[in-house]
């Protein structure tokens, strides 16, 4: 099981560690600094590194390194799952999860985790739960603490610990009863050089914030249910029903929570809502080279494009690029050959565009490799699949709640080879 | 106001402060003081001088404060015992408490306090929060079982916990049954002979009414835990299997990882003529694909353990491939594990696409990633035999590019596609012969000097191309040197007249030049076989080689079945059995697939290593015949040597070993093209006899069967059949189905002397067979057959012939394991058969095995303690007298009887063919059927065989 966390930042310090088992000296934290090293860039760390006495798994987000020792064999995606709940629950306890803000509440980090698991074992991950056992800090309680000694500790055991529902607290009261879902698909794409589709798929999720009073029961259905055949569910979800009748059945959990994940694979069509139009040219002798790209949309359903960004790592013999986007605002890093184009709405009447030459450097040959181009946009009111829910209904409560959907299509990792 | 206040007091006399705000009178500074001790705690500071004023704060009604407490005691705890001490009381009272909180944190706490004076008070209060009330406390004590086992594991035995958590398996609650299965899998694992998780159809029904109800961390211990469970028919393993394919919809990734394990293990027992089968294959596959759009940990986990999954059932992901298609900003590690299930995939339906890819990649920034690009485009090549002409070209392309690193990868694949399309793609050689001199690094120099030698007589400067490279010989990595040698010869013996003088250059830098012995020795050899027969020399040299296989680097079947039974385990990541990596796993049990059950299938599933005694009556089919018959061939090649085997024999076989080992690896090299020559100086002996097999190029499969295996049938010897020791029934070593209808059943005997292997060839096919042959690979005993097989007239269908097959002991040694396996191939006019059976030590008992007394004495005395064995032979209702007789049938003499308390004491001694001794002593109680015997021994890996063979006779 877990032995024990070390928490390292980006300069290859521990900030934090928690020992779950007996202490495990820090100094097996250089086999790690060792693969770090040796990898490229931070993201290129092995998540599994082996060492005499040792295993260590780590996950790398916000810029921290969370590094988990073992000492046998347990499944290593139990343990990258883990920390990566870890992770999850200190955003959800401060907000964001940084270096600063742990430091900052590092006694309620160290509760928390204590709390997380017990002996390597998990205890109480449920970022419900946790939030009853240990209060996420606010000013307000602060100041109250600090006024009448009582403490952020609760004294009282999780109700919802051990009942059927285990990550739905009872008791919950609200004056204003409300269900929100937000259906977001992000499209991963490969295109190719001519603009055709390597490979498309979506990653869909459901994201529900529900505040209800009491324990309501839930059903959500959908007008095309056949579009979900690869789906992935929160706990609170009624298999049974779901194999049976393509309803979703549950008892929410308070709060925030993903509801279902989803998978629409390369074979059903996916819809490329944008095109990305290139010439980007190097020429052998010369020492300038030609830089043209357009964005325009595809399949938008008549939605419009928004948020879109174009960024391309140009190759290191790029020295500089002079441009002028027709909307926008570009920067090119020569230290870093990193472009970025914010380039805003598409208006499909005149659509933006970024043209130029690029400098590279004098007498060396032209680069082996070509620059690929990374698309990030937004789509509102639309789910690129298709997905659309039917209706939300609720039993077990008297009470009407408000109830709103919204559909959400983004680029996820979405590129174009030039 | 934030806790990084705690951190700004970093002047002197800290630790002062600190103690004195901790005997504050005032609650709120005592809690501030012990958070600020924490905060030095969390970033290493030692602050352990607090102790007994931290321990002073922990009587309290403050429950933040009793946990702040609890934090530093299990911190502490074990450097300052004696102070611990003084928190028991607290914790003792705290487990009485009303709150079932405050009693779940007090056993908790406790058992993370590894003092053992605590741990004498914890037994107590642990077997009443066993069974407190409240499931709550329930589960908390369960994980505390496991922690206390951790640290003392003889008091949990004594205490009855073990079965106080077994009994939590049926609870009521299914958080308690899954920490209850989680804490017996810890304790399992490092007791792994304890039968801890005796699981059965009732326990096996409660886990999954408890899979669908627990926690998603409860989910995957007990998943895990079912992966251990072995269902007795197919029905019960399809019953499993529909109750656990929910889980594949979770959204925890190590959830439906450990689902995936216990459908892959136990879809194993189902027919495949199953509607179910087809389902279930057909579930597997979104989740697989959903794992990879998680983070990139968990990608890569799941991509390693994807890659076993295809090579065991690559239908299940056939139609996926694009989902592997790289992106460019996927972390390094994703990339390469992606680009090796692509070639996994790789059919004729999708090969376009997926050069189309590689050829995308080959342009890419990362070094490391381009190389395995281009590398995988020769791979696709050589497994896609329609697209080789495609990826020569996109080789060609990439070539064109004349990136350095590109091109040297090229022309290392393209070697391999030579080997693998002979004589069909030498146009290009012309653009390879053009970037000769941009290549740097030692295996592309090989490999295109191996080009240039193998296709000398079309390439028309070939000699000039090869001097060039002569010039810095010396300077050349051992590789290149190697391949230059041989490319030289060659050379020599397809134009002999305009490269003589070359051909002595290169002889005269190898031998007299040089000081290593792997090049030396090739040197001379060549010298030699040139200047004595040069016909000979180039049927050896310019012999045909065995085309290489398609997939490469596959995992060995068996190994890859064992890895099945590890999916989502770190086994599964490094692609090892946990035997091998996992520290301190004393014994761990190797996991098999469990055998199908449906008719007709049994052919396919893979056979399972049987243990013991057992093993001896089961046959087992070697699954790999590649390594076997490359050792086969070995066998010609260096004349038989007898000798103690093992460790011994290196330095006996030294002089033959020169020309042996020599002339093996000029034949290894021939035939496998380009390989860094393993094994170093001659005097490594019997080791160097076999090719290393090379993970890159395991090219032995289906060498020159006919050449090889016909030399090796003209051994003589005689025959003798007398009376002689115990001899087992006969047993079938090889089933009809695996050997197009022969059947071998057989078993060995001793007879005054000699030892034979009776042997019954029953013809179970409907066409005649004749032209029998047998061959041993190398042995540990060096087992070898006196005589050919001799079949006189010609087996009709369902006809069998019995046979004694002659055998001596001068055959050529390997250590095997188990010690006592022996690999025999037969041949018939159809095929070639190979199997392997475990033949009883006893066979190799010699008659003059009776040592003097005196000897004996000086003997035992002498062999140290630590070779000193002892075993348990039960049930044996014989008297020391009979015993002593029966054994002395199989050559195990009786050397002195003594009686020591009632009981009898025999000293016998025996002899092994090879001259180890081995000195034995059995305790004959009259009362108790179960005898002892130590066995002491020079060589104690025996021991065990020798303990075999004395229960076999005995009880028989």
């Amino acid at each position: 099981m877990i032995h024990s966390l070390f928490l390292i930042n980006a300069a290859g310090d521990i900030f934090l560690e928690k020992h779950w088992k007996s202490v495990v000296s820090r100094s097996v934290c250089d086999y790690f600094f060792e693969a770090q090293e040796r990898a490229s860039e931070a993201e290129n760390v092995p998540p599994v590194i082996p060492t005499p006495h040792h295993y260590l798994l780590s996950v790398y987000r916000h810029k921290i390194f969370f590094v988990a020792v073992i000492q046998s064999e347990v499944p290593p995606l139990f343990v990258i799952e883990f920390l990566h709940r870890v992770v999850d629950t200190f955003q959800d306890y401060f907000g964001v999860c940084s270096e600063v803000m742990i430091k900052d509440n590092v006694v309620v980090v160290y509760e928390v985790l204590e709390e997380m698991l017990d002996n390597g074992f998990p205890l109480a991950t449920e970022s419900n739960i946790l939030k009853e056992l240990i209060k996420p800090p606010t000013i307000l309680r602060t100041v109250v603490n600090t006024i009448t000694g009582s403490t952020n500790v609760g004294d009282q055991l999780p109700t919802g610990q051990l009942s059927v529902v285990p990550w739905r607290r009872t008791g919950v009261k609200y004056t204003n009863n409300e269900a929100y879902f937000d259906v977001i698909e992000e499209i991963d794409a490969i295109i190719d050089k001519s603009g055709s589709t390597i490979t498309a798929e979506i990653q869909g999720v459901i994201d529900a914030c529900v505040k209800l009073t009491g324990m309501p029961d839930l059903t959500l259905s959908f007008m095309n249910p056949r579009l979900l055949d690869d789906v992935s569910f929160h706990p609170c979800v009624r298999f049974k029903r779901w194999e049976s009748e393509r309803i979703l059945s549950f008892i929410p959990p308070d709060g925030n929570f993903r509801l279902l994940s989803y998978h629409v694979s390369a074979q059903n069509l996916v819809a490329i809502p944008v095109y990305v139009k290139h010439n980007i040219s190097f020429r052998d002798s010369s020492s300038l080279g030609r830089f043209e790209i357009t964005v325009g949309p595809k399949q938008t359903m008549g939605k419009t494009v928004e948020g879109v960004i174009v960024t391309s790592q140009m190759p290191k013999g790029v020295l500089n690029m002079t441009l002028t986007p027709s909307q926008g605002t570009h920067v090119f890093d020569p230290v870093t050959k990193l472009l970025s184009w914010d380039v805003g709405k598409i208006n499909p009447q005149k659509l933006p565009s970024l043209k130029g030459s690029m400098s590279l450097q004098a007498g060396s040959s032209k680069p082996d490799e070509n620059p690929t181009i990374n698309l990030q946009f937004k789509i509102q009111q639309l789910a690129i699949s298709g997905l659309k829910v039917n209706r939300l209904d609720m039993y077990g409560e008297k009470y009407k709640p408000f109830k709103g959907i919204k559909y959400m299509t983004k680029a996820g990792k979405f590129q174009v080879r030039t | 106001m934030t806790d990084s206040k705690y951190f700004t007091t970093t002047k002197k006399g800290e630790i002062f402060e600190l103690k004195a705000e901790l005997n504050s009178d005032k609650k709120e500074k005592k809690k501030e003081a012990v958070k600020k001790v924490i905060a030095s705690m969390t970033v290493g500071k030692d602050v352990s001088a607090l102790f007994p004023d931290v321990v002073n704060c922990m009587q309290t009604d403050n429950l933040e404060l009793k946990k702040l407490v609890y934090l530093y005691l299990m911190n502490y705890a074990k450097s300052q015992p004696d102070m611990a001490i003084m928190a028991v009381n607290t914790f003792v009272k705290d487990c009485e408490d009303p709150n079932p909180l405050i009693r779940a944190l007090a056993v908790r706490t406790m058992g993370c306090i590894r003092v053992d004076k605590i741990t004498e008070y914890l037994c107590e209060p642990l077997r009443k929060c066993l069974k407190d009330e409240d499931p709550y406390v329930r589960k908390t004590a369960a994980v505390c079982v496991a922690k206390l086992h951790d640290i003392n594991a003889q008091l949990v035995e004594d205490q009855g916990f073990l079965d106080t958590l077994k009994d939590l398996i049926s609870d009521s609650n299914p958080m308690v049954v899954a920490n209850a299965v989680a804490a017996l899998s810890e304790i399992a694992e490092s007791h792994p002979s304890s039968n801890l998780l005796d699981l059965n159809p009732q326990s096996i029904n409660k886990l999954l009414t408890a899979l669908n109800e627990c926690t998603e961390w409860g989910q995957i211990f007990i998943l895990d835990c079912l992966a251990n469970y072995m269902p007795k028919d197919d029905r019960e393993a399809q019953s499993i299997c529909e109750r656990v394919t929910p889980r594949l919809s979770h959204a925890n990734s190590a959830v439906v990882l450990s689902a995936v394990k216990v459908l892959m293990k136990f879809m194993e027992m189902l027919s495949k003529d199953l509607d179910y089968y087809g389902t279930l294959l057909k579930k597997l596959a979104p989740p697989l694909v959903t794992l990879l759009s998680a983070e990139p940990e968990l990608q890569y986990v799941a991509l390693r353990n994807i890659n076993l999954i295809v090579q065991k059932r690559p239908e299940i992901l056939k139609h996926e491939m694009k989902v592997f298609f790289v992106k460019y900003n996927d972390p390094i590690y994703v990339k390469l594990e992606k680009l090796d299930i692509m070639i996994r995939l790789a059919s004729q339906a999708n090969i376009a696409q997926v050069l189309a890819e590689l050829k995308e990649y080959a342009t890419e920034v990362d070094v490391d990633f381009v190389r395995k690009a281009v590398r995988a485009i020769g791979r696709c090549a050589i497994k896609v035999e329609q697209s080789a002409e495609r990826c020569v070209s996109t080789l060609l392309d990439l070539i064109q590019t004349k990136v350095n690193y590109v091109v040297q990868e090229a022309i290392v694949v393209i070697k391999d596609i030579f080997r693998k399309y002979p004589n069909k793609y030498e146009s290009v050689i012309a653009t390879l012969c053009e970037n000769l001199d941009s290549l740097d690094e030692p295996e592309a120099r090989a490999a295109m000097i191996w080009i240039v030698g193998e296709y000398a007589e079309r390439i028309d400067n070939a000699d000039e191309l090869l001097e060039s490279f002569l010039e810095g010989f010396h300077d050349e990595s051992t590789q290149v040197q190697l391949q230059l040698l041989t490319a030289i010869v060659k050379l020599f013996l397809k134009k002999p007249t305009e490269t003589q003088e070359l051909v002595q250059q290169v002889l005269s830098l190898a031998t007299q030049d040089s000081d290593n012995p792997d090049l030396r020795d090739r040197g001379y050899i060549y010298w030699r076989l040139l200047s004595t027969d040069p016909v000979a020399a180039k049927e050896v040299v310019l012999a045909e080689k065995p085309l290489i296989s398609e997939e490469t680097d596959l995992i060995e079947p068996t190994l890859l079945d064992e890895l099945i039974c590890y999916i989502g385990t770190l086994a599964s990541v490094y692609h090892k059995p946990p035997s091998a990596f996992v520290e301190g796993s004393r014994g761990v049990v190797h996991k098999s697939l469990p055998p199908r059950t449906g008719s007709s299938e049994s052919a396919e599933s893979p056979d399972t290593a049987p243990s013991g005694v057992q093993a001896a009556e089961q046959p087992a089919v070697i699954p790999t015949q590649g390594d076997l018959l490359g050792d086969l061939l070995n066998l010609d090649l260096g004349p038989p040597v007898s000798g103690p085997p093992i460790a011994t024999s290196a330095v006996q076989m030294g002089a033959v070993d020169l020309l042996g080992g020599g002339l093996d690896s000029l034949m290894g090299d021939e035939s496998e093209g380009l390989r860094s020559d393993v094994g170093g100086s001659p005097a490594i002996g019997g080791g160097g006899f076999a090719p290393a097999p090379s993970t890159t190029m395991p090219t032995n499969l289906g060498a020159p069967l006919g050449s090889g295996l016909g030399d090796l049938f003209d051994l003589t010897g005689g025959v003798g059949t007398l009376s002689g020791s115990y001899v087992a029934p006969k047993t079938v070593w090889l089933p009809a189905m695996k050997a197009k209808g022969l059947e071998i059943s057989g078993t060995f005997s001793r007879q005054v002397g000699s030892i034979s292997m009776d042997l019954v060839l029953t013809n179970k096919a409907l066409q005649v067979m004749s032209d029998f042959a047998i061959q041993f690979n190398r042995n540990s005993f060096g087992l070898a057959p006196a005589a050919p097989l001799q079949v006189h007239a010609p087996l009709a269908p369902n006809q069998s012939v019995e046979i004694s097959l002659p055998l001596n002991t001068v055959g050529s040694v390997m250590k095997m394991d188990p010690l006592n396996n022996l690999q025999v191939a037969v041949k018939n006019n159809i095929d070639v058969f190979y199997f392997s059976t475990l033949y009883p030590l006893h066979i190799l008992f010699v008659e003059d095995g009776k040592m003097e007394r005196q000897m004996f004495l000086a003997t035992w005395k002498d062999i140290p303690n630590e070779n000193e064995a002892q075993f348990q032979i039960k049930d044996c209702s014989l008297n020391a007298d009979a015993v002593s007789s029966k054994l002395q049938g199989s050559n195990i003499f009786t050397i002195a009887k003594r009686n020591v308390e009632g009981q009898d004491m025999l000293y016998q001694s025996l002899k092994l063919t090879n001259g180890i001794w081995v000195l034995a002593e059995l305790r004959i109680q009259p009362s108790n059927p179960s005898f002892t015997l130590s066995l002491k021994c020079r060589a104690p890996e025996v021991s065990q065989y020798i303990y075999q063979a004395y229960e076999t006779i005995l009880k028989n």
